[in-house]
Order: C-alpha cells, then structure tokens, then sequence
C-alpha cells in the first residue's frame, strides 16, 4: 500500500469515527471547520519546516509527487486524520462526563 | 545544534498553543484526565500507523535532525512526542475558537466543567 492510499483510508477512518463510532459529528459543525482552518495553517508552517529541511524523507514511490509547502499533499490527508480523531474523542469524552449516572 | 531542528519545532507548536491555557482560560490543561485518555487513545492508534509507515518506507528520519533516542518500532523520540504535542495543541486551539465563537461544538451542558 502506497502512502497515498494509506492517507485517503486514514481520513475516511477519521470521518467514520467521528460520524459513526463516536458520533460526534464534528464535520457538520462550523466550529470543527475553523479550528481545523486554523491547524491546517500551522500544519503547513511545522511540516512544511520538517519536509523542507529534510527532517522527514519521503520515499518518492510511496506518494503521488504533488506536494504543498515542501510536504506531500498526503501529509495534509494524514494531518485532518489526526486532528479530527482528536477532537472527536475529546468531545466524546465530554459528553460521557455530562451523562446522567 | 542540527540535532535538535525536530524538537525546537516541536516547541514552536507548544509556544503557539500553550498561551491559550492561561490567557482564553480554556481549562484543557486542567481536564487532565479527559486530556490523556485523549492523548493516549489518539497517540497509540497513529503510532501503529507510523511504526507500519516506517517499517514499509514510506518516510524515514533524518538521523542528524533529531537527538538520536531511538525507540522501539524505529521512531525517534520526537516522533512520539509529536502525538503528544500535536493534539494538545489542536485541542488547545478547538477550545480557544469555541470560547471566542461560542459555537456548540455538542459536549456541553448548563453546569459543566467550563465553569
């Protein structure tokens, strides 16, 4: 499996855990597309230091070679994953704090 | 000083976040058990993800861009680090907009911890 593909299942994943797992739906919320705006801004600042720099290397066979402020546009797949599970389990526990016992 | 260009942006991302705690008063740091569950939850299931990429090369570390504290799966400390950093930060900024915004993100209630 190439990068490529792991990344576009790795967002799915995201979207189905928050959407069905978890069912926080977050993407359906004005206030997920901001804060995900904003992240998505710093993502390209940190990564792009950390791919431009070399910090991180890429095996080119692995991606589909376009790339966004030095970084693979996979990263970008890879980065709303990590920052929606987040955020979905950070409000699925919230809400498990509020439940009635 | 090469060593360290992993980590000094690893604590930029702190630095950018870390004053919402104080200044907004999102209280993340405060839910301390709501945030390492997260934490914890969210770093081991991208941690196989990361291990599994390294393993088959999909990307590697430059070996004279971190400290050089390797640990087992073949991932520099910053690498674990950065599952840690990362979603604090965006938890960070998600309670920050919310706060400046006040949009329903759907975990709240009349009495709870934001007090």
């Amino acid at each position: 499996m190439s990068y490529t593909t792991a990344a576009v299942l790795g967002a799915a994943a995201a979207v189905l855990v928050d959407v069905v797992l978890l069912r926080t739906r977050l993407i359906l919320r004005g206030v997920w597309w901001v804060t995900y705006a904003l992240v998505l801004c710093f993502q390209l600042i940190s990564n792009g230091i950390l791919a431009g720099r070399g910090v991180v290397r890429y095996d080119p066979a692995a991606i589909i070679g376009i790339r966004v402020a030095y970084a693979p546009v996979e990263d970008l797949l890879f980065g709303f994953a990590l920052v929606l599970t987040t955020l979905s389990v950070w409000v699925w526990l919230g809400r498990r704090d509020r439940a009635p016992r | 000083m090469i060593q360290f260009t992993y980590l000094a942006v690893l604590f930029g991302c702190l630095a950018a976040a870390l004053w919402l705690e104080p200044v907004l008063k999102v209280g993340v740091l405060r839910r301390r058990r709501r945030l390492l569950f997260t934490l914890g939850v969210v770093a081991a299931g991208f941690l196989v993800w990361d291990v599994a990429a390294v393993a088959v090369g999909h990307w590697s570390y430059d070996p004279r861009q971190i400290i050089g504290v390797w640990l087992p799966g073949s991932l520099p400390l910053e690498e674990v680090l950065f599952f840690l950093v990362i979603p604090t930060c965006t938890i960070l900024g998600f309670e920050a907009v919310r706060r400046v915004l006040r949009w329903p993100a759907g975990d709240e209630s009349g009495n709870g911890e934001e007090r």
